[in-house]
């Protein structure tokens, strides 16, 4: 844990930060609007990324660029610019581009599609050195900034992937910044498979005269096998049950359903079992109805992490607790989990509170934006220091 | 001026006007002040959004505006509250110059603008812009200021969502498709090359406003157009697609009284000019305009509206149904 004295000065000094901060409260807003505006589905991010890039610049970075993969890099220069610290915020949103992306400002609130998953993430990220600037803050390691994209579905982190697998330069700690929720406190992900179960039901002559038929039956009886899995009655493992799509009328028997679920554990290895245990459901069906039923794996992760008393966990909460906030501790499906695979110590963060995720009125609360930020720069003033750095 | 030679030399798209330090350099050189009026009537919900926009990008980062005001016809919600709250300055239109008295109508509060903001441009964005954006004001203004001879630059927009073929119609709204292109081409028809003519975004010289009259109602924009042609000619505009324009559907009702209006100080402007009776130097040309990427030209068609007389007067006719000859 960081002494007291290491990080005391840094701690007393953010109630103020975050007063400074309000004055540039139109600024935040006004990126936000603007990034929030630009759609940027999964594998659809190009135009954002671009106007990503055009801040950095406008910025005055170094080293801007959009890499093989789409995402937008650049980086702040420290003092020394003998460490790297990264900072990540994912730049897709779970929306089309059909979808009307306006942003609405009201006097307490930014509401539109993906403005709290993930556009404030991106829009702080995009003025966060003018902040730094203006605030008389001068880091002493690189700061390097990432909008990442393909992070959502079956993106799966792609674009951070392949940032963490080709950039050139040491990361020696990272942060990863989520719109909400301002607490959020992660360290550490669980192990996760997010697959998709398809099923075909056999062809109508088998099926016709029956009163319960069709891809929905076999679907419900594949369900029922796997919710009788001991495994996922077990402490530390559950199953989301996401999305589910078959038949399109009152009258005609579907053929086909889909069901997408993502299946979480704290406990390494319970994933392979219970993914074992589903694979033979789904044989079992497939012989009994004549049905297909087939999985597909979209995502899988391995449980990891730092520890609660890891330095950047502790001094983190004590961050947390100077700006008064309350730390929700969860571990992260989400980004964080490439960091971990990468032996990179990090924290995710959120900047503020929000309702209706992912519905067409999302929305974010103003105010504590600027706890927020406050927050993210306590942080990575505190890892700026040495602290919990992998050297 | 051919109307092929200037849409091709003054329309814009605003793109081309990325550059704002560069714009800022060619204002500040030659001294030029900019205002922002942005004219409101019950707009809290949009107000906000757009004050902090033009503030924050177009005057504290690009100091490109000299001034935003917000001039209002009488809002009964938060509208100025909140404009004043995110940094717009605020005024009543019935409290600039009051002895003129007050008329109803966004008129009145473009008018009353240039009695009460300092620009020599003046730059009016319509306050239900949902998808507002920093280009909506520089790419209005940057012709003013890198061409001396540009005084009115219209906004137009373009961009559909879907559009099935390459060549796309240039997407005018309702009442511009079916009364103001079609009377354009008939008594103005170069003015028929004004992609969007009722767009309420657009940027003034001072020299220019000070100098033609404003209706209060429906007919500014149109009104604008035919007395700075009429003074000026077809080279003093320039038009700028500023892509899409999200913004409230009016109701067809809505729109007839738009209409309306129009018409009446369209009529009014043709009798000052003693054009009503002279039909037969109406322009049989129609004149449309399409678009191919961004590069736009003119459709002309000729559409003779040729008339038979009354059929009791044909001879033969009243042969066939034995009435006697007239």
């Amino acid at each position: 844990m960081p002494s007291t004295l290491e990080i005391s000065d840094l701690v007393e000094s953010l109630p103020n930060l975050r007063q400074e901060l309000r004055q540039y409260g139109q600024m935040i807003l006004a990126s936000s609007v603007m990034m929030g505006e630009i759609p940027a589905p999964t594998y659809g991010e190009e135009e954002r990324i671009r106007f990503l890039s055009d801040r950095f610049n406008e910025c005055g970075l170094q080293n801007i660029s959009i890499d093989e993969a789409g995402n937008a890099i650049a980086v702040l220069p420290g003092a020394e610019g003998t460490r790297n610290i990264l900072l990540e915020a994912h730049v897709d949103t779970v929306f089309d581009r059909s979808v009307d992306h306006s942003v609405t400002l009201g006097t307490d609130v930014l509401r539109g599609p993906g403005i709290a998953d993930n556009s404030i993430g991106t829009a702080v990220i995009s003025v966060l050195p003018i902040l730094l600037e203006k605030l008389g803050i001068r880091l002493s390691s690189n700061l390097v900034l990432l909008g990442a994209v393909q992070s959502q579905g079956h993106g799966d982190l792609g674009g951070f992937r392949f940032f963490l697998e080709n950039v050139q330069m040491p990361i020696h700690a990272g942060i990863c910044l989520a719109g909400i929720h301002l607490g959020r406190l992660s360290y550490s992900c669980l192990g996760m498979l997010r697959g998709e179960i398809i099923c075909e039901a056999p062809p109508e002559t088998f099926w016709e005269k029956s009163n319960a038929s069709g891809a929905i039956v076999n679907l419900n009886e594949i369900l029922t096998g796997i919710l009788a899995i001991p495994e996922l009655k077990e402490a530390g493992t559950s199953l989301i049950l996401g999305s589910i799509k078959a038949g399109n009328a009152f009258n005609t028997v579907p053929s086909k359903a889909l069901l997408r679920f993502e299946l979480r554990s704290e406990v390494l290895g319970k994933i392979t079992v219970v993914h074992r245990k589903i694979e033979e459901i789904l044989q079992a069906a497939a012989s009994d109805s004549v049905a297909r039923a087939e999985l597909h794996v979209v995502t899988r992760r391995k449980p990891g992490g730092i520890k609660p008393s890891h330095p950047i966990v502790q001094g983190t909460r004590a961050i947390m607790d100077s700006l008064g906030i309350d730390p929700k501790v969860a571990p992260s499906v989400g980004a964080l989990s490439a960091l971990i695979a990468k032996n990179i110590p990090g924290v995710t963060l959120g900047l503020t509170s929000g309702q209706n995720l992912h519905e067409f009125n999302e929305q974010i609360q103003i105010e504590p934006i600027f706890t927020g930020i406050a927050q993210l720069i306590g942080v990575l003033q505190m890892i700026d220091r040495g602290i919990g750095h992998e050297d | 001026m051919k109307i092929d030679d200037w849409l091709q030399h003054n329309t814009f798209h605003h793109e081309v006007f990325w550059d704002l330090l560069n714009l800022i350099k060619a204002k500040e050189e030659k001294g030029l002040k900019i205002s922002l009026c942005i004219p409101t009537l019950n707009e809290e919900k949009t107000i906000g959004k757009e004050v902090v926009l033009f503030n924050s990008e177009l005057k504290k980062k690009y100091p490109l505006l000299d001034e935003i005001a917000v001039i209002d016809s009488g809002s009964t919600d938060r509208t100025l509250e909140v404009a004043a709250a995110f940094g717009a300055d605020v005024y009543r239109a019935s409290e600039i110059l009051p002895e003129m008295g007050d008329k109803p109508g966004k008129g009145e509060n473009l008018w009353k603008a240039i009695y009460q903001l300092k620009g020599d441009i003046i730059c009016y964005v319509d306050a239900d812009i949902k998808n507002i954006h920093p280009r909506f004001v520089y790419g209005l203004v940057a012709p003013l200021i890198y061409r001396e001879e540009i005084k009115y630059v219209k906004a137009f927009y373009d961009r559909p969502l879907a559009y099935s073929h390459k060549i796309r119609s240039s997407g005018g709204g309702r009442v511009t498709e079916i009364l103001v292109r079609p009377l354009f081409s008939l008594f103005f028809p170069e003015l028929a090359a004004i992609l969007q003519p009722l767009s309420g975004e657009y940027a003034v010289r001072r020299e220019v406003l000070e100098k033609i009259p404003f209706p209060v109602g429906y007919g500014v924009e149109t009104s604008h157009l035919i007395d700075v042609y009429r003074q000026w000619g077809l080279e003093a505009f320039g038009q700028t697609d500023l892509d899409q324009r999200i913004h409230r559907n009016q109701p067809v009702e809505a729109l007839g009284k738009m209409s309306f209006g129009i018409l009446q100080c369209f009529i009014r402007r043709l009798e000052k000019d003693d054009m009503v009776g002279e039909q037969s130097e109406m322009s049989a040309m129609y004149r449309h305009f399409q678009a191919h990427h961004r590069h736009y030209k003119q459709v002309v068609q000729e559409i003779v509206e040729e008339e038979r007389p009354p059929m009791i007067t044909i001879p033969a006719y009243r042969r066939k149904f034995g009435l006697p000859d007239s």
